[in-house]
């Protein structure tokens, strides 16, 4: 029985990670095709970075990721203390606000984005969709994890440790940063790699809300799809997935000291 | 500072973040409802139901029928392998469990376009599978661009959705109960069906919410491994707003989608009433 389990979990985690194996394979193929392997090579590696339009994407799907994260975070950390003071109906509306970037499917976010930026377009005609727009819907998305990451850690926090802080003397931005902050920071460290990640593995909602021209990662994927993905882009995402590994492992070392979860 | 205006104060940092909802998430969501009820009519833009109408026509109504169909096998695909999977991490003859679950995880840290193309290489006709069957001298088989390769993207991308909710709530459950009926003379079935199965429920239903949302809006994993031809509700929006350039048409059918998901939050919420259960996201 206890082997049958063992196997039972051996046959799914091939099953999740056979595609990644194959992606990571042939990112050393000689051949551009992926119908055939002709032999191993590092020159992926090497061109990748000599690709002015993977270059441009990754740029773009990182600095959009870093952008959109902190300015996700800073919004939506004011908006949680803000709504943890709130009470009554005016605080169960801005929640079900905050909850529909959430529930909503990617693609009416995408699309109701894309709509509202044309319908502002209408007004100032020099502006067309673009990073500005792709960097705008990102945030507009990420707030919401922030927030919803944030509250729980507030509703938990006793709200006598601020006023007696007050009481003893401490001005209210020192009280802030002194007692509230720490408290909710786990929630807003989540809160920010959640943004983070959420932001760098968008396809869709980037799919409608960018211009020509402007690409991230995903998109530049899905362009190349029909005709065949370049072995580049396997290169650079068996590179990005070994720097997350990498980052999991020191995160997770780093936490857990003694228990060795990795051995 | 008395508490009264602390409070205040505290309250006023909400307002960049209300009008910022407001902008990016409340009239996105008005326009689209108010362009589902707009159509040229001899040159002019006027209010109409006519796109209501046109997606109740047979041609969308199969649309949807299949994305719903789809949707509903893979996320019962995915309890039936899923469950198994979470049941057994949560036994406690692993210790290593949390790295077994981390090991189900990782595969989402890849690029899902990249993750769900790649199965384009073993699916098609001179891919991997294939390959393998004329080594043996099987005649080749048609794999991609059909109901199972949709299914099977679907399964693969949001299996873990489906494993860590029911792997939570199984793991968090109390080993005593488990104990008092072994001690009680159920057998391990027994111990099971009327005990492990209605705990775990509320992460089941969460495991399955979050394996349906996704799986009946998504349109990237039909478009790979459907084929061009191959219509789900998002596929039908994507060219109403990038291909045909009909807004008005595909601002009615992403008002029916969000019906739709609002409709089975509903019926998944009170599926799980009785419990606290998990955040459904």
């Amino acid at each position: 029985m206890k082997a049958l389990k063992k196997f039972y979990l051996a046959v799914m985690l091939l099953f999740m990670y056979a595609p990644i194996l194959i992606l990571i394979a042939f990112s050393f193929n000689a051949s551009k095709s992926r119908a055939n392997w002709t032999g191993f090579t590092l020159r992926w590696y090497w061109e990748m970075f000599l690709d002015p339009s993977i270059l441009k994407a990754l740029y773009n799907t990182l600095t959009i990721a870093i952008l959109s994260s902190c300015a996700a975070t800073l919004l939506g950390t004011a908006a949680a203390l803000g709504i943890d003071a709130m009470r009554g109906a005016g605080k169960k509306v801005v929640m079900i606000v905050t909850n529909i970037p959430v529930v909503n499917p990617d693609i009416v976010t995408g699309v109701s984005l894309m709509i509202l930026y044309i319908f502002i377009f209408k007004f100032f005609p020099s502006m067309k969709l673009g990073y500005a727009t792709l960097l705008l819907s990102h945030i507009a998305f990420n707030t919401s994890y922030v927030i919803l990451s944030v509250l729980p850690r507030l509703r938990r926090m006793d709200p006598n440790l601020y006023e007696a802080a007050l009481d003893l003397g401490a001005s209210p931005m020192r009280g802030f940063f002194k007692v509230i902050l720490p408290e909710i920071m786990p929630g807003v460290i989540t809160g920010a790699m959640l943004a983070f990640t959420m932001s760098l593995d968008d396809f869709v909602v980037s799919f409608f809300t960018t211009g020509s021209g402007v690409n991230n990662l995903s998109i530049l994927v899905y362009s190349m799809a029909r005709r065949g993905v370049n072995p580049k882009i396997n290169a650079l995402s068996t590179l990005m997935f070994i720097v997350v590994m990498v980052l999991l492992y020191l995160i997770n070392r780093s936490d857990s000291g003694k228990k060795k979860v990795l051995s | 500072m008395p508490v009264k205006s602390v409070q205040s104060a505290r309250r006023k940092m909400v307002l960049p973040y209300l009008i910022w909802a407001m902008v990016f998430i409340v009239i996105p969501i008005v326009l689209v409802i108010y362009y589902s009820f707009r159509a040229e009519q001899n040159g002019q833009t006027v209010f109409s139901w006519m796109n209501y109408r046109r997606a109740f026509e047979p041609i969308y109504i199969r649309v949807m029928g299949r994305s719903v169909r789809v949707a509903l096998i893979s996320t019962f695909i995915c309890l039936l392998t899923g469950y198994p999977v979470a049941y057994i991490m949560a036994s406690k003859e692993y210790v290593s469990k949390s790295f077994l679950l981390f090991l189900f995880l990782v595969p989402m840290w890849m690029n899902f376009l990249l993750r769900t193309y790649s199965w384009l290489t073993i699916l098609e006709n001179n891919g991997l599978i294939n390959s393998l069957l004329a080594f043996w001298g099987i005649r080749k088989i048609n794999l991609l661009y059909n109901n199972g390769a949709v299914t099977l993207g679907m399964v693969y991308n949001f299996l873990p959705f489906m494993i860590l909710p029911i792997y939570t709530v199984l793991k968090k459950m109390d080993q005593s109960f488990i104990e008092a009926a072994q001690d009680l003379g159920a057998d391990s079935k027994i111990t099971f069906l009327r005990l492990i199965l209605p705990l775990s429920f509320p992460g089941v239903i969460s495991g399955v919410t979050m394996v349906f949302m996704p799986a009946v809006t998504t349109f990237i994993i039909s478009d790979l491994l459907g084929g061009a031809q191959y219509m789900l509700i998002g596929n039908l929006i994507e060219h109403q707003f990038l291909r045909v350039n009909d807004w008005y048409f595909g601002s009615a059918v992403s008002v029916i989608l969000m019906a739709l998901i609002l409709i089975s939050v509903a019926i998944f919420s009170l599926a799980d009433k009785d419990s606290e259960g998990g955040a459904l996201f």
